[in-house]
């Protein structure tokens, strides 16, 4: 019944299409663009419209070394999974480590500043317009590292029992689709609160 | 042979408990099986929604009436406005995407089957969290139960301050989870579509619904986001003592306003467009002429889906923005008339010259053109911004985008719900008790919408739980609140045409329409592997080809 006998009236070509997990995880990061540009419009709207202290100038500080750790993460990465699609375990399970690491040292840089904000200089997600806007975007984006690098791990563990082949470089692709996205939206808050908002 | 199969699973069916049933549906990652679980879940909220409707009118049906108190009159019309976008529309029109995407472009199920039931199953959880609000969201305060701030809940009346207790807690999360779910399955939908196309199925082939409902999609992916970022600050506001829109600490009332609309206007086409898609599927089959102008219609409805993104200040005319913005957001949304202009002459150009068969399907798709036309003519109408000083948050706006929403959309789903139910069940709607119901709805329909807007032009403002016995208005209202009665019984006439054809109708066949699109050529309800073997097409209508060898259509493609 369903099997459909339909002329053809040209020669079949080869029928390539693309990979569905790229495409979801594309989509995916199109959304999480959107939800990131709202908090950074949000930011921008109300740089200097705090009624009350401390400011950003007073306060911030520019974290250069964990903006170095998060951006290299993403040679990394990279390179990782262009060593496993060539088969080259060893390679690949280094830099995937290197990765993890790096991107740890990228979050215990925000855990830091944070500690530094909230009990040597008073800031917090309530203490004004500022505190608000810079610990939801901020935030956000560590929230987002957070989750990379869980599945960072995961890989990882499944990269030491020896599951992760080249079979599945594909999926590793997908992951480190994922993490230049959070590296991207890094590169946007950076220039916006440490920059722009200064 | 696939009623044979069909046979054989009853059979098995019908010796086995209903646990086993009921868990079968619960745990389902079919596309088909979800489809109709979004269907389901959609009509009872549509009943729902439709009771708090109803509620609103009787309690406007004469001036001074207290059939109930303005608390609760606050509540129902958030919960009304809230439940039809959310929990009927978004979910109705997704199920229908998941049902008929797949069959269209010859796939064996979306491309994430788990993730489709992840989607499924976080929307309906919101819609069960907004409802706990009834019982749950008094809080400690005893401050009222369900959220009664307005279906867009402007600061700060969400702020903690103006609205105590939890019972705006639940509407956050409930669209927070929700909003979830239809990322989900847009993104599925996305992939579905471009991953997943059976062999010579190129984009340009592709039945217009599939196409319709990519755009929708994508749509989807970059306009329910920014709800949910607007969401998660209204919950560090509450929650952490945030200030986003905190006006006591420098935050801004407006920004909430920009935010809610960026989502919410965009939101209708999201709505709209699938709503085109059924029209565009059923108006040739029952016109018995392919579909007039296909690119043309592709390409407006990527116009629509860029356009629809730059729109969303004429919510906003009245708070004030400079003439520049109201020049602008004016100029945008009069901009939204071409594409849709567009698509209604291309609907009739199919018409045209057709030997047209006035199935409750087709009628409803005619009445979707008149009202359709005519809800955008009140939507130019209030794109002028000076008009909209006017007019803006009287009855008329109601009136209007209550016109887009029933008798647009609606009436869509209506014809959707009669040209595919046999499809979904194996049974054909009794065609006698759906005329009755169009007709009756439509007259209902015409009762209380078009009378709705003459309030609005006499000043009556929205939102308000009752009035003075000004001249004119206790009758308008009187007459508004009948025509919602008659659509009322009309909606209780589809839901039992619904319930009994599906034990009482005609058997369907694999192909009742005669139509040309690939769900007909499979048995009709379809078997959970859908094709037993993946067809290759050749044209847009392949079914026209298989019925039509000595003349196809892809000889002229």
């Amino acid at each position: 019944m369903s099997a459909l006998t339909i002329p053809i009236t040209q020669p079949p070509r080869p029928w390539v299409l693309p990979d569905r997990g790229k495409v979801a995880m594309a989509s995916l990061i199109i959304a999480e663009s959107a939800i990131f540009t709202i908090f950074v419009v949000a930011y921008l709207f109300y740089v200097g419209k705090s009624l009350a202290g401390p400011t950003p100038s007073q306060v911030l500080e520019t974290p250069v070394f964990y903006t170095i750790c998060l951006l290299s993460s993403s040679l990394t990465v990279h390179l990782a999974g262009t060593f496993l699609k060539r088969g080259r375990q060893g390679a690949f399970l280094s830099l995937w480590l290197l990765t993890f690491v790096l991107g740890s040292l990228f979050l215990f840089g925000t855990a830091q500043e944070w500690h530094r904000l909230i009990y040597e200089k008073g800031l917090t997600i309530s203490t004004n317009l500022f505190g608000t806007t810079y610990y939801s975007l901020v935030g956000l984006h560590a929230f987002h590292v957070t989750a990379g690098l869980v599945m960072l791990l995961v890989v990882l563990v499944f990269g030491l029992a020896g599951r992760v082949q080249r079979d599945q470089s594909g999926r590793v692709e997908v992951l480190s689709m994922y993490w230049h996205f959070v590296d991207a939206v890094w590169v946007v808050v950076f220039t916006v609160v440490y920059v722009l908002g200064r | 042979m696939s009623t044979n199969a069909i046979a054989i699973e009853n059979l098995r069916s019908a010796g086995r408990p209903w646990t086993e049933t009921l868990h079968e549906w619960v745990t389902t990652v079919d596309h088909k099986r979800l489809g109709i679980l979004y269907i389901a879940y959609a009509l009872f909220f549509l009943v729902v929604a439709g009771v708090e409707a109803m509620i609103i009118r009787i309690q406007l049906m004469h001036a001074h009436n207290d059939f109930v108190s303005p608390q609760v009159f606050n509540r129902m019309f958030t919960m009304h406005g809230t439940t039809m976008i959310f929990f009927v529309a978004m979910p109705v029109l997704f199920g229908f995407a998941n049902y008929l995407v797949p069959l269209m472009i010859g796939a064996r199920d979306m491309a994430f089957p788990r993730l489709n039931a992840f989607s499924f199953w976080l929307t309906a959880l919101g819609g069960l969290l907004l409802y706990f609000s009834f019982v749950g969201g008094n809080g400690l305060y005893g401050a009222g139960n369900a959220p009664d701030v307005g279906w867009w809940a402007y600061a700060p009346l969400g702020a903690k301050a103006f609205s105590p207790g939890h019972s705006s807690d639940f509407w956050t999360v409930a669209l927070l989870v929700s909003g979830f779910g239809s990322v989900g399955t847009a993104i599925n939908i996305i992939a579905t579509v471009l991953c997943a196309r059976c062999p010579g199925m190129h984009l340009g082939r592709m039945p217009l619904l599939v196409w319709l409902n990519l755009v929708m999609s994508g749509m989807v992916l970059i306009v329910v986001t920014p709800l949910t970022a607007a969401q998660l600050m209204l919950l560090v506001d509450r929650y952490l003592g945030g200030h986003f829109f905190d006006t006591q600490a420098g935050g801004s009332a407006t920004l909430w306003m920009h935010f809610f609309w960026i989502f919410g206007h965009p939101e209708v086409y999201v709505l709209i467009l699938p709503s085109f898609a059924f029209v565009s599927e059923i108006v040739p089959v029952f016109s018995r002429k392919p579909i007039f102008g296909y690119p043309v219609m592709v390409g407006a409805t990527v116009f629509i889906g860029f356009v629809s993104m730059s729109v969303w200040a004429h919510h906003m005319f009245t708070i004030g923005m400079n003439s520049y913005a109201n020049s602008f957001f004016t100029i945008t949304s009069m901009c939204v008339g071409i594409p849709t202009g567009i698509k209604i002459f291309n609907w009739l150009g199919t018409m045209w010259g057709g030997r047209i068969q006035f199935k409750t399907a087709m009628l409803f798709c005619i009445g979707f053109l008149f009202q359709f036309l005519i809800a955008g003519l009140t939507g130019i109408m209030l794109a002028s911004s000076p008009f909209d000083w006017q007019l803006s948050l009287s009855y008329f706006v109601v009136a209007h985008f209550h016109y887009v929403i029933v008798g647009g959309i609606l009436f869509a789903l209506f014809a959707a719900f009669y040209y595919w139910y046999p499809k979904f069940t194996g049974r054909m709607l009794s065609e006698r008790l759906g005329k009755l119901h169009f007709w009756l709805f439509t007259i209902g329909f015409h009762v209380t919408f078009d009378v709705m807007h003459i309030p609005g032009i006499l000043g009556m403002p929205r939102r308000i739980y009752t009035y003075e016995p000004r001249p004119g208005w206790e009758i308008l209202n009187l007459i508004v609140t009948l025509g919602a009665v008659i659509q009322a019984v009309a909606i209780l006439i589809f839901v039992w045409n619904l319930l009994s054809s599906y034990w009482k109708g005609a058997v369907a066949g694999n192909d009742p329409w005669d139509a040309w699109t690939l769900e007909w050529s499979v048995s009709s309800p379809p078997p959970a592997y859908n094709f037993a073997t993946v067809p290759v097409v050749a044209s847009r209508r392949p079914l026209w080809d298989q019925k039509h060898p000595e003349d196809p259509d892809s000889r002229y493609e």
